[in-house]
């Protein structure tokens, strides 16, 4: 017994310490993972981020080199600071700031000593550098836009934020990543798959060497270059146009759905958004609460379309066949119903559909209206089967595109009006303003766009996007598949020909172009906004839809401009020379487009904001701005709408 | 007929014994090098590396070993008293002469050497203990020997505390199992499980419960045991005495102990639970134990090979070629390198008490045992603090961490064993 003791403690001793081992080694770890070990340092290797291309091939984003100079505070030996400093262009008390900033950080560990290096200086440092033991340079890359143009088409990089890393597991701290636009929705296209390089680091953090002599290490994937469906002449025509406006403009390729130029007005200098002065020029940009500069109105705005909207209705007529192109409803000053009166302008009456259309009669489409809704003795069923047939167009949802932003919009339904009024405790009086797009309905700039290609397309529409071509992939298959309306092809002739009347001899005419065969509609919103609590009407909203050429459409667009007032006073006219742009490549109302270059709208928008009472509509206010000489260009290069100007990179 | 096989005397070793030793010291080396190499190692020897010593001190234990073997085995006996004097001088002599290495002033420098006398200690005091006891005089039983015996392990073991080492102190404690192999009352074994109960259920649950739980016990054995009934007075005594040792042991941990011992004994147990504090700790005082652990988990079945682990070439474990040397094998050998370690382990121990037992003469038996507990309650402590499983103690694991002293100690303690072992069959 007493032999035994010490020879059952050493053998239980040994299985107790191999359960240990066990449950240490095997049953307890989770598998040995390299990203998770803090003994090794994940250095990776960013890859080339792939360029952006318009669709005639002219390059619009590529990448510039960018140059930090690091510090290793430890070893930073005694050096000549006067020298250094001038080299940097800074003060000994920044450099004593930066030093003590770094050390307090890591002694052993790099630091960024001064951010982004003009190319210059980086000459200049770059031959000297080796003089300054425990300083480094590194090189990072930046985007170069090209043309500063399409800020909200093209958007721009940035740092991931926490919420993304944990989203993305992809994403490590301090990794950049497309923030807006085609950056944004097309960044693993663009980004490519960065390399990583496992480094054997000691207890100090210091490095010591590859890990298992760089098995695991991998290489980087270059990104690829995209090429997308913007016009860039057309693009900058456009922000060119739209200056000291508010406002959107889309074009779409109504045979492929491509979008031609999309522009957002007012709009900034992409280059703003590069480099050292990212974070000041983005919150600059983002707390301009008046203007929205980020706003892009062309996808984001959602207003009541006006008339553009009362084609879709003469078209469902005709579907439903409740209405003929010859019947003929009379307008006397507008559609009185119920002891309410909807008011109309000037014109002959009584009108068939034709002239109903390029006059925008209000009292013809209100009949129109109540017959499509009245057609069963149940409202309710006439208004779903009326929203089934607008939603066709592509609008009340979001169009599922490309683009990094969207708005459903809005197209109501018998549902809608249940719940304002109970159930079946409504008629087609309710809600006519329908009829003239107004009431309840809302569409983006873009879905008029789209509205105006189905028109031009006779009945159907692809997808609205924006990539054209991915090097080296395929672009997804629901932007080449054709969407059909519910609209038969044979019902959209008489609506065509009077949108081209519009031109002809109504309400657009004054804007017409010689030589090409445009259909448009225009169109005013009532609008309002809320000043100091009182709901407030504001000068109308400006809107415009067209295609061109009449048969076999080569451009659909859709233009908006804040309180522009009527119709073809703004939006109009810039949809007259966008076409032209586009079309003839060249400006033969060199008229209309003076026009519009001399005439702005800034103290409109003003208004609202100054405290004072103001007039709208007949009393709405026009800036007069004087051309510049023959520099249009020079002008869109070196300021821009927010008049921010890039600042000094030698700043610290 | 017998006299006719017998083999040269003084060569009749125990080969088993010395392979399990060799085993141990060359993979020792092996993890001593992962630990401490840095960057390509170029040279084995490099004098200015800890793997380079070790390597010296390796070839140094060799001729230690010839020497140790070659001198009479009845000279370890006849001297042991002057060889135990002798270190204890050894030990006296650090008051005056000695160096302080991290607080504890335990090395003699000479040259550009240091010498830890009191890793020598041990074998003197086991050659003394072995003395004292087969001295046909004593009787082990008796109070006045145990307290004699006691004696000769407690001057060198207060020496060495008054020197700051408190871990090569707790050793000293290997020697109970030695004196109970050879006749300690079974009283003294009883009391001492009850103590480290008594101490572990004090701290851990409290007073109050380790009270009632004594109580049912006591009064438990009282009413039902197999043996005599005893008086209740006494039963109530030995409850009280339980209760105040109870406080007792509240009052040395609370009042008594530095706050790292402490600690040190809170992780064990784990007492505390706020996770902050934990947090904290992990980066004071758990920090070894955390980056050894860790190191120790991350090598899965079969490790991550020589020279592959990251912790360990990282140097994340600190002492990790000395103390913690048992990190470095978990990491790069795996559970089957650590679990091959323990069983060299338990082999070498056991074959030792094996062998222990075989002997003929009562010196050889308890030295035997005194070597067996000694590299025991070294293994134990080691391993189980590398583990978490004892609390922090810092003291070497034989033949593998990185010390010349300590490699020499244990080679003379294990090889005057092996010597007396190769003599057996001549003692009489």
């Amino acid at each position: 017994m007493r032999k035994l003791l010490l020879f059952s403690i050493i053998t239980t001793v040994g299985l107790i310490f191999i359960a240990r081992l066990f449950y240490l080694q095997i049953y307890k770890p989770d598998v040995y993972n390299l990203y998770e070990d803090n003994a090794i340092r994940k250095v990776y290797d960013y890859p080339k981020r792939g360029y952006i291309y318009d669709r005639h091939g002219a390059l619009l984003v590529a990448n510039q080199p960018s140059y930090d100079v690091m510090v290793i505070p430890r070893e930073v030996k005694p050096l000549d600071t006067l020298e250094f400093c001038s080299l940097l262009k800074i003060t000994k008390q920044d450099f004593l700031n930066i030093y003590n900033k770094a050390y307090t950080y890591s002694p052993r560990l790099p630091s960024v000593f001064i951010p982004q290096l003009s190319r210059n200086d980086f000459a200049m440092l770059q031959e000297k550098i080796r003089k300054f033991e425990g300083f480094y340079i590194q090189k990072r890359s930046l985007r170069d836009y090209q043309r500063s143009i399409g800020a909200n088409v093209l958007g721009d990089i940035g740092e991931v934020n926490d919420y993304l890393i944990q989203k993305y597991p992809y994403y490590k701290m301090g990794d950049l990543i497309g923030k807006q636009g085609v950056e944004q929705t097309y960044e693993e296209v663009l980004r490519g798959v960065k390399g990583i390089k496992f480094i054997q680091k000691d207890r100090f953090n210091r490095d010591i060497g590859l890990y298992k002599e760089g098995i695991y290490d991998t290489l980087p994937q270059s990104g690829r270059d995209i090429t997308i469906t913007i016009d860039a002449t057309l693009q900058e025509y456009g922000e060119l146009l739209m200056k000291h406006k508010r406002g959107g403009i889309v074009a779409i390729e109504p045979a492929t759905g491509e979008i031609l130029a999309m522009i957002s007005a007012p709009t900034y200098d992409p280059n703003l958004l590069v480099g050292r002065q990212r974070s000041v020029n983005f919150t600059k940009l983002y707390n301009d609460t008046i203007a929205k500069p980020l706003y892009d109105r062309g996808l984001q705005a959602m207003y009541p379309p006006g008339s553009p909207f009362k084609i879709i209705n003469a078209l469902i007529g005709l579907q439903e066949g409740v209405v003929t192109t010859e019947d003929r409803f009379s307008c006397n000053h507008g559609y009185s119903y119920g002891g309410r009166k909807m008011g109309c302008h000037s014109h002959p009456s009584p009108l068939a559909m034709n002239g109903g259309i390029y006059n925008s009669c209000n009292a013809y489409f209100a009949n129109v209206y109540r017959r499509i809704i009245d057609k069963t003795k149940d409202p309710g069923r006439g208004m779903d089967i009326w929203s089934d047939h607008v939603k066709s167009f592509g609008l009340g949802n979001y169009l599922n595109n490309d683009l990094s932003v969207g708005q459903p919009g809005k197209i109501p339904n018998s549902a809608t009006y249940d719940r304002l009024y109970g159930d079946n405790r409504w008629g087609s009086t309710y809600n006519l303003s329908n009829a003239i797009g107004q009431g309840e309905v809302l569409t983006t700039p873009i879905q008029l766009a789209n509205m105006a290609a189905i028109i031009g397309n006779r009945g159907y529409y692809y997808t609205p996007h924006i990539i054209k071509k991915i090097q080296g992939g395929e672009i997804d298959s629901t932007f080449t598949t054709r969407i059909n309306t519910t609209i038969d092809k044979k019902h959209f002739e008489p609506i065509v020909q009077g949108m081209f009347d519009v031109y002809n001899h109504g309400t657009a005419a004054m804007v017409q172009i010689p030589g090409i065969e445009i259909c448009g509609k225009t169109g005013t919103a009532e609008n309002f906004i809320k000043i100091d609590g009182v709901k407030t009407q504001l000068t109308d909203h400006s809107i415009f839809v067209a295609f061109a050429p009449k048969d076999n459409p080569t451009i659909a667009i859709a233009v908006f401009v804040e309180n522009g007032y009527w119709g073809s006073r703004f939006a109009g006219r810039i949809a007259s020379l966008m076409i032209e742009k586009y079309v003839k490549g060249e400006i033969t109302r060199t008229d209309m487009e003076t026009w519009i270059l001399t005439h702005g709208l800034e103290s409109e928008y003003a208004k609202p904001h100054s405290g004072q009472p103001f007039t709208i509509n007949k009393g709405a206010t026009i800036d007069i701005i004087p051309l510049e000489k023959e520099n249009k260009d020079y002008e869109i290069k070196t300021t821009n709408n927010l008049g921010l100007k890039p600042e000094s990179t030698e700043e610290l | 007929m017998m006299m006719m096989q017998r083999e040269p005397r003084g060569f009749r070793l125990d080969w088993i014994t010395i392979v399990l030793f060799l085993l141990l010291v060359g993979f020792g080396w092996i993890n001593i090098l992962s630990a401490s190499h840095q960057g390509e190692v170029t040279n084995y020897f490099d004098m200015e590396q800890p793997f380079g010593k070790q390597a010296l001190f390796i070839i140094l234990t060799i001729g230690l070993i010839i020497l140790t073997l070659a001198i009479e085995a009845k000279f370890y006996e006849r001297f042991a008293s002057i060889i135990y004097f002798v270190s204890l001088l050894s030990l006296v002599g650090l008051f005056i002469f000695g160096k302080t290495v991290n607080g504890a002033t335990s090395w003699y420098a000479i040259g550009g050497m240091t010498l830890q006398p009191s890793e020598f200690a041990k074998f003197a005091t086991s050659l003394a203990v072995a003395k004292y006891i087969s001295d046909l005089q004593t009787n082990i039983t008796t109070l006045k020997d145990q307290l004699k015996t006691i004696a000769i392990i407690v001057i060198p073991a207060i020496l060495i505390l008054l020197q700051n080492d408190a871990g090569s102190t707790v050793v000293y404690a290997a020697f109970f199992f030695v004196f109970y192999r050879e006749g300690l009352q079974r009283i003294y074994l009883i009391i001492g499980v009850v103590i480290i109960l008594l101490s572990v259920f004090a701290l851990k649950f409290g007073i109050v419960f380790t009270s009632i739980l004594a109580a049912a016990v006591v009064f438990g054995m009282h009413f039902f045991g197999k043996r005599k009934r005893p008086m209740l007075i006494e039963t109530i005594s030995v409850l009280l005495l339980c209760i105040g040792f109870a406080f007792g042991v509240k009052y040395f941990y609370e009042d008594i102990l530095k706050e790292h011992q402490q600690d040190r004994i809170s992780l064990w147990l784990r007492l505390e639970s706020d996770p902050e504090k934990l947090r904290e700790m992990k980066q004071t005082i758990l920090y070894n134990l955390n980056e050894s652990e860790k190191a120790i988990s991350s090598g899965g079945l079969s490790g991550k090979g020589f020279l592959e682990g990251t912790r360990t070439t990282g140097k994340f474990v600190p002492e990790q070629h000395t103390d913690y040397i048992f990190s470095t094998v978990g990491e790069e050998w795996g559970f089957l390198g650590s679990a091959l370690v323990v069983i060299l382990f338990v082999a070498l121990l056991t074959r030792v008490l094996y062998l222990a037992e075989l002997q003929k003469s009562q010196f050889s038996r308890v030295y035997g045992y005194c070597v067996a507990s000694i590299l025991f309650v070294h293994f134990m402590i080691n391993i189980g603090m590398v583990m978490g499983l004892v609390p922090t103690i810092g003291i070497p694991l034989p033949f593998f961490s990185y010390g010349g002293s300590g490699l020499w100690g244990f080679t003379i303690l294990l090889f005057i064993f092996v010597k007396l072992d190769s003599n057996r069959l001549y003692d009489w």
